[in-house]
C-alpha cells in the first residue's frame, strides 16, 4: 500500500515537473491556433480559411507541415532568432523527419522571414526562401498589400516544396488577374489521370510518388480558387517536434 | 534442501524501481549531457565547414566583376585556408587553447567575408548578378545557421556544467565521472562584439 503510494507520488512529480517545462518553453509566443495564426490581423477571415485549407492539403499529401505567422512585434528579439524559437517551441513539422516550415510576418518590425525545418533544408533553400522574400512578399507588403504578398508567398513556397520550379509574378499587368476556373480544373483532372497511370505501374516509387504531387497540384489550385467554402474541420492541429537549424532567409521592408 | 530459483514479482519490482530512481537521480545524466555538447559541437563544425564550402564560389564570381578587390579577395581565401586548417575533435573540446585558436581564426574569416560583401556593394552588376545572390543569400543563412548553432552549444555546455556543479550531478561526479572536466564556453560571440560597430561615411 504504501509502496502504491510512493509510486503514485513519484509519477506526480514527475508529469508536474513535464507540464511546468512544458508552459516554460513557451515564453512570450502566440499560441498555435492552427495553420495560419494571424496574431497581427493582417489576413481576413477568408484568405485565413484558404491558407488554412491549402496548408492542410500539403500535409495531408507530404506529411510537411507549413505554417503562417504574423505578429505585433519581435518583443525586441531580431527575426532570425524569433524564427528558430517559434518553430522549435511549437516543433513544427514531423518528429525525425523535421519537415517543417514558417513564414514570419512582424508587422511593427517591418521584418519578415522563411524559417525552414532542416529536413526541408535541401527543397526550401536559402536561396529560394530569399527569392521568394525579395521578389514576392516585400513588393506587394511595400504597397501595404500584406494579404496579397502572404497568400503568394505562401504558395510559392508551397510549390517550390512540391519540386516545381518557382513561378514569379512577370510584371503584374494593371490591378488583377481574372481567375480561370476551367484551366485549373482542366490541369487537376490531368494530374489525376497522370498519378493513376504513374500509380498503376509504379509501385513504390519514392515517397511522394506522382500521385502525391497531383494532390498536391489538386491542394495549389484548390487553394487558389476565388471560393473559400467552409472550413476543413479546422481544430486539431498541433507540431510534430521537427527540429529547426536557422534556415531560411529574412528580409525587410 | 533445494529451493526452486523463480523471480518473485516484488524483487523484479524492487530492481525496476532502483533503476528507475537512480536514473532519476541523474546518475545518467553527465555522459548524457556530455554527448549533447559533443553533438551540438559538430553542428557547429558542420556549419563553419559549410561556410568554408561556399566561398571559393563565392570568391571566383566576385572576382568575375571586381577584379579590383584582389587585395579583399586574398584575405578572404587566406583566411579560409587558416580556418579550414584547424579542426575541432570531440577531445579538443576540452582544450582551451585550441579553442580559442579556432575561434580566432573562424572569427577573422568572418571578418574578411563581411569586407567581401561590404565591398561588393559597390559593383551594381555584381549585385544583380544572379549566381552573387544566390550565394548571398546562402552565406546569409549560413552565418545564421551558426549563430543558431553556436547558441545550442552554449546552452549543453551549460546544462553540463552545472550538472556536475550542483547537487546530485556534483556527487555522481566524483564518484564515477571524476575525469569528464568542466568545459569551457564561447566567451563572445565575435571579437569586439561588446563594442558597438562604427559606421564610417565616405
Amino acid at each position: 500500500m504504501r509502496f502504491a503510494s510512493l509510486v503514485a507520488l513519484a509519477l506526480l512529480i514527475w508529469t508536474a515537473g513535464l507540464a511546468a517545462q512544458q508552459t516554460a518553453g513557451e515564453n512570450g509566443f502566440p499560441a498555435l491556433s492552427g495553420r495560419v495564426v494571424d496574431q497581427a490581423e493582417l489576413l481576413d477571415t477568408q484568405a485565413e480559411a484558404r491558407l488554412t485549407q491549402m496548408l492542410a492539403a500539403h500535409e495531408q499529401a507530404t506529411s510537411e507541415q507549413v505554417v503562417v505567422v504574423t505578429v505585433p512585434d519581435l518583443q525586441g528579439r531580431s527575426i532570425e532568432e524569433y524564427g528558430v524559437e517559434l518553430g522549435r517551441t511549437w516543433g513544427i513539422g514531423q518528429q525525425g523527419e523535421d519537415n517543417g516550415a514558417l513564414l514570419i510576418v512582424s508587422r511593427d518590425d517591418r521584418r519578415v522571414r522563411i524559417e525552414v525545418g532542416y529536413g526541408l533544408e535541401g527543397r526550401l533553400t536559402d536561396a529560394q526562401a530569399s527569392i521568394i522574400i525579395n521578389r514576392i512578399l516585400l513588393p506587394a507588403f511595400r504597397e501595404g498589400q500584406f494579404e496579397r504578398g502572404i497568400v503568394e508567398g505562401t504558395q510559392a513556397m508551397v510549390s517550390v516544396l512540391g519540386g516545381d520550379p518557382l513561378r514569379l509574378p512577370a510584371q503584374r499587368a494593371a490591378s488583377q488577374r481574372p481567375e480561370q476556373p476551367p484551366v485549373g480544373i482542366f490541369i487537376l483532372l490531368l494530374f489525376v489521370v497522370l498519378g493513376m497511370l504513374g500509380g498503376g505501374r509504379g509501385g513504390k516509387g519514392g515517397r511522394r510518388g506522382r500521385f502525391g504531387r497531383a494532390l498536391l497540384a489538386g491542394a495549389l489550385l484548390g487553394g487558389m480558387g476565388r471560393g473559400g467554402g467552409g472550413f476543413g474541420g479546422g481544430g486539431g492541429f498541433g507540431g510534430g517536434g521537427g527540429g529547426f537549424g536557422g534556415g531560411g532567409a529574412s528580409g525587410g521592408w | 534442501m533445494t529451493k526452486t530459483r523463480y523471480v518473485r514479482p516484488g524483487g523484479l519490482l524492487a530492481v525496476l524501481l532502483l533503476a528507475t530512481l537512480l536514473s532519476g537521480c541523474g546518475i545518467n545524466n553527465i555522459p548524457r549531457y556530455d554527448e549533447q555538447v559533443k553533438s551540438a559541437w559538430a553542428q557547429v563544425e558542420n556549419q563553419y565547414q559549410r561556410r568554408a564550402d561556399l566561398i571559393p564560389n563565392l570568391v571566383e564570381t566576385v572576382q568575375g566583376f571586381a577584379l579590383q578587390e584582389r587585395e579583399t579577395l586574398r584575405e578572404v581565401t587566406e583566411a579560409r585556408s587558416r580556418a579550414t586548417s584547424i579542426q575541432i575533435s570531440a577531445e579538443d573540446l576540452d582544450d582551451p587553447e585550441r579553442m580559442r585558436q579556432f575561434e580566432q581564426a573562424q572569427a577573422q574569416l568572418t571578418g574578411a567575408l563581411s569586407r567581401l560583401m561590404a565591398v561588393s556593394e559597390r559593383y551594381p552588376e555584381l549585385r544583380s548578378n544572379e549566381n552573387f545572390l544566390a550565394l548571398q543569400s546562402q552565406l546569409e543563412g549560413t552565418e545564421n545557421r551558426i549563430a543558431v548553432a553556436r547558441r545550442d552549444y552554449v546552452t549543453a555546455v551549460e546544462r553540463y556544467n552545472t550538472e556536475i556543479r550542483t547537487f546530485p550531478g556534483r556527487i555522481w561526479h566524483s564518484f564515477l565521472y571524476s575525469d569528464m572536466p568542466i568545459r569551457e564556453n564561447f566567451e563572445a560571440t565575435t571579437e569586439n562584439a561588446d563594442q558597438a560597430p562604427r559606421v564610417q561615411f565616405e
